[in-house]
């Protein structure tokens, strides 16, 4: 017996869930939640971590009953026969089930196995879905050997294989970069407006939920609000502004006071300025002794800064997180800090890191930005001494990391990608472990550790282990654990990669305050608003250096579009295009 | 130089954190040496009793049937049958109802008193050849004894020779005795290298060996703070183990105990080295897993513990002089055992000395290289 298709094929009703904690507390996961996505329509998820979006998903798939409340997918009451629902659904959860040792061809027929989907159909819709997917290319890779929004398509590939009536997405685009994500989207987008999919999304990335047709704001297990993505961005009418910053002042840095001010709820630096949302419209007056050049200039809103305004509202005022150093370091703007020159890596025939050159000078926040495999990890494996560099010279320090001796890197900090300190260990016991690496003893070990608990508002977990903290707080406590030896220099790989939105605000907030001290910021990121704090930025794409400067000089490398000035973001992928398309990349293909 | 001690000190003491806070994972260095060390004790034993057998008597004479209840009598064996007919012999032995069948030939008793030597044919099911050449040498000396003690009675002169035998060192011949002591050498080796091949992988695994290598630590201070963690866990191990031996088992213990840790220290290190050569290759987890499987089995296959090193093909036997457990196996019975001095045990310490010698530094070596 088959239902058919509502016309919400989503309904849920009051519904809630808790868990308990092995510590014995009991977290409220969904606090009476209650949503309908229509059919034929895109209903994301937005919130930051831990606000329940994935427990909400789980519970629509019938993968996890409810505590109490109503809940009807499809038709079917989940709870009455989950196995109904997942028959006729298809959940793509954020870490989906590839197998990485077997090839794109294979992955996809085993799931079309393991769906019963018989070989008539299979000719209908594997080439439907290379198309989409733009797969076609690599069916014989193997599916370990692709990039982050690469494995994502073929994931979605999978999902789709048996043509679901709804499809579930738990944070899809979360580590894959822009171009890739701009793909996926379009998928997604496609799937809904010309195949009449119901598709319901999480995210944790605000400019995505812009293009959805209904958006739940959730925090803490609780719907803000919800309406169409107009809805929740005219919660800040007439509260934005854009800022003009004082001749020789980042924008980050007028940002980061603007952020401690009362009665401002956000400040970002976007295109050299900075954009303002006030807890009150209109209320200019507070930003009036900033130094700001002229009068505010009021902007319309965008979806971040509703949410920005609905999140004000429970969460109060954003965290204090500015920090402060012990012994702040001086700053000779022409010192060199990072020196590379025509730094090449090979691995067997592949070349991932291609005559890259740039210099980064104290104090300066230098951002290296790319799409997924485009060589920024390898270089910066290769600036920390991680990987030995196959030709070309590297300095950091004024050394040489791989052959220098061990006393040389002292002097950098580096916090990785994944949190890769002891989930075992509490928050004391790795920052005690760290401090001893760094040759710090007595008094001036227990001095730092206590200088880092109290910046990083890490107290309160002391005795945690460092694996069951929340997100945000590991890593604070990976930073930390970095600053602890107050190196000269600080390398963050990834460090914002799947940080919600309040997160991100906070590590920069921090960031922003170390260089004001004089340490020399490296990062990689594939947020492309975020290299609006940075000083200078490279871009790599196949290894390759395509661009380099200050974020405004990379901007003017895109046309400015319906008089609109362009964005990072639009200055990015005008950058690789060019750069793929060109008659000189012929060799740079979508995969590296 | 103290900087260098103070670094290899906090990443000991973080080792012996990880290993030692969850109560799982402490649980799970104590529980299965216990455990291996109790199968073993009662499990793996040669000795026999109840040994199923059936018996063919053509003579039916009062020496024949004296000579069947002295082999009722011994507690070894258990009569399952009286047979009547050769043909049936087959039957018990196929169906594995019987592991002997003892044929007493018409004649047996004349013999006697005619002062030959009668024969009594024994068959036995050689599919479980051990158990079976346990067997026989059991029932040859239940005969030979019968044969004698008969003579004596009769008046005749006695046997021209009498063989006693007594076993040195472990005068019941128990394989116990035998067994438990070489478990402390085999349950440390395959904990002890397991530990130190999966600590390093974990790391890798988990992201935290980059974290590990950006610090001032060096490649060898690295593996100076995995070895000895692993030394320390190595050697309590050991000692459980010992405790077993002497507190459940009571077997009693010949040695000095320095001398003894003396030996389990050398060996310790050289397993360590082993794991930690193992390690420097293994990617993950998982080929660290196997990678030590792989060595352990033959490691224990080739000590001399369960087939002689003598009887081994010569190129085996060549390997086995590379053998950690070898040495270690040989070291805790001769000084459980025999009391064995360190003048006595001296090649053996020389031979881990000489092992721990060229797997460590060949370990640091890798780990240099591997990390180059």
């Amino acid at each position: 017996m088959i239902a058919p298709t509502p016309t919400s094929p989503v309904s849920v009703r009051d519904i809630y869930k808790a868990f308990r904690r092995k510590t014995g507390e009991t977290v409220k996961a969904l606090d009476g939640v209650s949503f309908e996505a229509k059919a034929a329509t895109l209903t994301a998820l937005v919130g930051p971590d831990g606000a329940g979006k994935t427990t909400l998903l789980r519970l629509i798939s019938g993968l996890m009953a409810s505590d109490a409340g109503e809940l009807e997918v499809v038709g079917v009451k989940v709870a009455a026969d989950p196995q109904a629902v997942q028959d006729r659904i298809g959940y793509m959860p954020q870490k989906f089930g590839l197998y990485e040792d077997l090839s794109v061809q294979e992955n996809l027929d085993l799931y079309t196995d393991l769906h019963g989907i018989s070989a008539e159909d299979r000719k209908a819709i594997y080439p439907r879905l290379m198309e989409m997917t733009q797969l076609g290319r690599f069916r014989e890779r193997l599916a370990g050997k692709l990039s982050g929004g690469m494995k994502q398509k073929l994931g979605l590939a999978c999902t789709l294989v048996r043509s679901p009536e709804l499809l579930l997405l738990d944070e899809p685009t979360v580590g894959v970069d822009p171009l890739s994500r701009r793909e996926l989207w379009e998928i997604v987008l496609k799937l809904v407006r010309e195949e009449g999919l119901t598709v319901v999304v999480s995210t944790a990335y605000l400019d995505e939920a812009e293009r959805c047709d209904h958006a739940v704001v959730m925090h803490a297990g609780k719907v803000l609000a919800q309406g169409s993505p107009e809805d929740v961005t005219a919660e800040a009418k007439g509260r934005t502004f854009i800022l003009a910053v004082p001749d020789g002042m980042p924008a980050r840095s007028l940002q980061a006071r603007l952020f401690q001010q009362h009665g401002v709820i956000d400040a970002v630096p976007e295109a050299g300025q900075v954009r303002v949302v006030l807890a009150s419209a209109g209320d200019t007056a507070s930003l009036a002794p900033n130094g700001a050049k002229d009068a505010p200039r009021p902007v319309p809103p965008r979806f971040e800064d509703g949410f920005m305004v609905l999140f004000h509202a429970v969460a109060g005022q954003a965290h204090r997180n500015a920090m402060t150093l012990d012994r702040p370091q001086s700053v000779d703007p022409n010192a060199i800090a990072v020196e590379v020159h025509d730094l090449v890596r090979t691995f067997g025939d592949f070349t991932a890191v291609d005559h890259v050159s740039f210099k980064v000078r104290k104090g300066e926040i230098y951002g290296l930005l790319g799409p997924n495999g485009a060589g920024k990890s390898t270089t910066f494996r290769m600036l920390c001494g991680l990987l030995p560099a196959s030709n070309g010279t590297l300095r950091v320090a004024g050394a040489d990391l791989r052959t220098s001796r061990a006393e040389a890197r002292q002097k950098l900090g580096y916090v990785a990608q994944q949190f890769s300190l002891y989930g075992q260990l509490s928050v004391d016991e790795n920052l005690d472990f760290f401090a001893s690496a760094y040759g710090l003893r007595g008094r001036r070990k227990a001095d730092r550790v206590a200088w880092a608990k109290r910046q990083f508002e890490l107290d309160q977990f002391s005795r945690l282990p460092s694996g069951q903290l929340p997100g945000g707080f590991k890593q604070r406590l990976a930073m930390a654990a970095a600053l602890l030896h107050e190196p000269e220099i600080l390398f963050l790989d990834e460090a914002t990669s799947g940080a919600d939105p309040m997160a991100r605000r906070e590590f920069w907030g921090r960031i922003t305050s170390l260089s004001e001290q004089g340490v020399t910021v490296i990062v990689t990121t594939h947020f492309m608003e975020e290299a609006e704090y940075c000083d200078r930025i490279v871009i790599l794409d196949a290894g390759r250096n395509l661009a380099e400067g200050t974020p405004a000089e990379i901007r003017s490398h895109a046309a400015a579009t319906g008089g609109e000035e362009p964005t990072m973001e639009d200055a990015f992928i005008a950058i690789v295009e060019k750069s793929r398309n060109g008659p000189a990349a012929q060799t740079a293909g979508n995969a590296a | 130089m103290l900087d260098s001690l103070l670094r290899i000190f906090a990443l000991i003491r973080k080792e012996l954190l990880a290993i030692l806070k969850d109560p799982k994972s402490r649980a799970s260095l104590i529980v299965p040496p216990i455990m291996q060390c109790l199968v073993f004790g009662y499990a793996a034993t040669y000795d026999l009793d109840n040994v199923p057998y059936a018996v063919l008597d053509h003579d039916r004479s009062a020496a024949s049937r004296a000579l069947v209840a002295e082999l009722d009598g011994s507690g070894v064996f258990t009569r399952v049958a009286t047979l009547r007919r050769t043909g049936e012999i087959a039957d018990y032995i196929d169906a594995k109802r019987a592991l002997l069948v003892l044929t007493i030939d018409r004649g047996f008793e004349r013999g006697l008193y005619a002062g030959t030597v009668p024969k009594v044919q024994v068959i036995a099911d050689g599919r479980n050849s051990n158990t079976a050449g346990t067997a026989l040498g059991y029932i040859n000396a239940i005969a030979v004894a019968f044969g004698n003690e008969w003579r004596e009675r009769q008046g005749l002169a006695g046997p021209a020779v009498q063989v006693t035998v007594r076993a040195w060192y472990n005068p019941n011949l128990e394989t116990r005795w035998n067994m438990i002591p070489s478990m402390i050498g085999m349950i440390t080796m395959m904990m002890t290298m397991m530990l130190t091949a999966m600590s390093v992988a974990r790391e890798r695994e988990e992201g935290t060996f980059d974290q590990l290598l950006v610090t001032p630590f060096r490649p060898t201070e690295i593996m100076i703070g995995k070895a000895l963690p692993a030394m320390m866990v190595g050697v309590m191990q050991s000692t459980l183990i010992l405790l077993v031996a002497q507190l459940w088992f009571q077997i009693p213990f010949a040695g000095t105990y320095p001398m003894l840790y003396m030996g389990l220290v050398l060996f310790v290190t050289a397993s360590v080295g082993i794991g930690l050569f193992i390690s420097s290759i293994a990617a993950n987890m998982q080929q660290a897993m196997i990678g030590s499987f792989v060595l352990v089995m033959p490691f224990m296959l080739l000590s001399g513990l369960t087939a002689p090193v003598g009887n081994m093909p010569a190129a085996l036997q060549y390997f086995t002089l590379i053998n950690p457990l070898r040495y270690a196996i040989s070291i805790t019975h001769q000084v459980y055992l025999e009391g064995a001095g360190i003048a006595q045990l001296l090649p053996e310490l020389l031979a881990l000395v000489a092992i721990a010698a060229v797997t460590l530094p060949f370990a640091a070596w890798m780990f240099r290289h591997r990390l180059a």
